[in-house]
């Protein structure tokens, strides 16, 4: 079974509209007008790649799909090469599960992450990004993907979970194993699995003897509904599922506002003349540029606005096009960092809502903050090259800056 | 005399987006999971009937109703 576990290289796409392929070069630097191409076609296109897989293109579509658990299982939320057996060793719940094991297990994770839990982890972001700041702030650049919008949600996370900040480098490596390259190449992602087990094993069996106020702690006190304490294996799976959901996602949302503030001095100058319009500019930011992508796999045939959709394919869960839709948002491919009316589904729609969209919404709304008020002058660094994540999450990898006033 | 508005989640399809809490913290409450619902019996005070309407327009999975009476 070697060749299984070989990575793929892709043909590069010439037919979108019948070939798409989300890990091609040309839909990871802009995939915006690709998705304008397959929503002008139909509210759901095919691609044979991936082992067969259906794009939903429309807002209406995507919502169908996430609110329709019988037809759409959970089970396989990543759109690979290869499909890998399920078992509980690569399950992550409550993402990965459906009704009805969902509700018990999204339940448990749900009150450490309400806003009012997150007020209390605030002052900690805040003190991270000014950090971070001093860091850099004297240099007069900086890659701000790399040193900036990675660290705070690692670091934020870290501290939830009661493990060292210091482990952030790991924890990042983890990350780009599973969902940059584990999706050509199946060893990366099974070493990188097996290692963050040995990890917060080792971290479980540190809290036996000596419990600790944190998550790791409160997943362990944690009982299910017959009153039993979960098993190792899932409070593992939702130990990795809470670091690798936490941190490629919102480093991409941090990255993608300061890009885009970036290279629009008005936005800019408006958050900083008005910085109560921050949170609204967030939201903007996260219809405009969603980080995740996530999947199904049709286990039922069905129709979704209209068209068939046979069981055994994998569905590409697009929030980032619904997000672009323009029968939903007028003036959808313009970010207009105002705009009331915004429902935007960029953490999802249904049972599957992010867990962490309040700490994500904090994070991103202290990280601007924080940078506004510290470098209110900044512009992309002509010098340098912005680059952009492959895959299941989009954001920037590589974000060179040049800071102050331009000379 | 000015119509009164009353608000209410429908708890079935509210998923703790949290939009309305943000939006509108004087006429929504979240439980211990985060999910809304509409603080006492939803009766809009004069002076918020535009923060009801944000909420319900802002709410990803249309849970959200704002009645006339």
């Amino acid at each position: 079974m070697s060749d299984v576990n070989q990575p793929v290289a892709h043909p590069p796409v010439t037919d979108w509209v019948h070939d798409f392929d989300h890990t091609d070069p040309q839909w990871t630097e802009d995939p915006f007008p690709i998705w304008d191409e397959l929503r002008a076609v139909g509210p759901v296109v095919h691609t044979k790649r991936f082992l067969g897989c259906y794009l939903p293109t429309t807002y209406e579509a995507v919502r169908e799909i996430a609110n329709d658990t019988e037809h759409f299982s959970s089970r396989r939320i990543i759109v690979r090469d290869v499909r890998p057996e399920i078992t509980s060793r690569n399950a992550a719940p409550p993402i990965t599960s459906d009704p009805p094991e969902h509700k018990p297990a999204k339940q448990l994770l749900l009150p450490p992450f309400t806003p009012d839990a997150m007020m209390k982890l605030e002052p900690r972001v805040r003190a991270i990004c000014n950090e971070l700041i001093d860091g850099f702030i004297a240099d007069g650049k900086v890659d701000a993907a790399a040193r900036y919008s990675n660290y705070i949600p690692v670091r934020a996370i870290a501290h939830m979970l009661g493990i060292p900040e210091s482990d952030s480098d790991l924890f990042i490596n983890w990350i780009h194993m599973i969902l940059e390259l584990g999706i050509k190449d199946e060893s990366k992602l099974l070493q990188a699995v097996q290692e963050m087990t040995a990890y917060f094993g080792d971290h479980i069996e540190a809290r036996k003897n000596n419990p600790t106020d944190d998550l790791i702690s409160y997943l362990m006190n944690a009982r299910d509904k017959n009153g039993n304490p979960l098993e190792d294996t899932h409070v593992l799976g939702s130990l990795r599922l809470l670091l690798i959901a936490g941190i490629d996602t919102t480093w991409s949302a941090i990255g993608s506002s300061l890009w885009h503030l970036a290279k629009t001095p008005a936005d800019r100058e408006r958050l900083i003349a008005e910085p109560g319009l921050i949170p609204t500019a967030v939201e903007e930011l996260l219809r405009a540029y969603s980080p995740v992508t996530m999947a199904r796999e049709v286990v039922k045939e069905t129709t979704i606005s209209g068209c068939p959709v046979k069981a055994g394919n994998m569905v590409l869960l697009s929030f980032p096009a619904a997000n672009r839709d323009p029968k939903m948002f007028p003036d959808a491919d313009k970010v207009v960092i105002d705009r009331r009316e915004n429902r935007h589904a960029a953490f999802g729609l249904g049972i599957h809502r992010c867990v962490g969209s309040n700490l994500a919404r904090m994070e991103m709304q202290v990280a601007l903050e924080e940078w506004l008020k510290r470098i209110p002058d900044f512009r992309l660094d002509p010098a340098g090259t912005v680059t952009w994540s492959q895959g299941t999450v989009r954001g920037p990898r590589q974000l060179p800056f040049l800071l102050g006033k331009a000379m | 005399m000015a119509e009164q508005l009353k608000v209410h989640v429908n708890p079935d399809k509210c998923q703790g987006h949290a939009r309305c809490k943000a939006l509108a913290p004087e006429l929504f409450e979240l439980d211990e999971y985060g999910n809304a619902h509409e603080a006492g019996d939803g009766t809009v005070p004069p002076g918020l009937e535009d923060k009801a309407w944000l909420a319900k327009s802002n709410c990803p999975e249309i849970a959200i109703d704002v009645i006339e009476e």
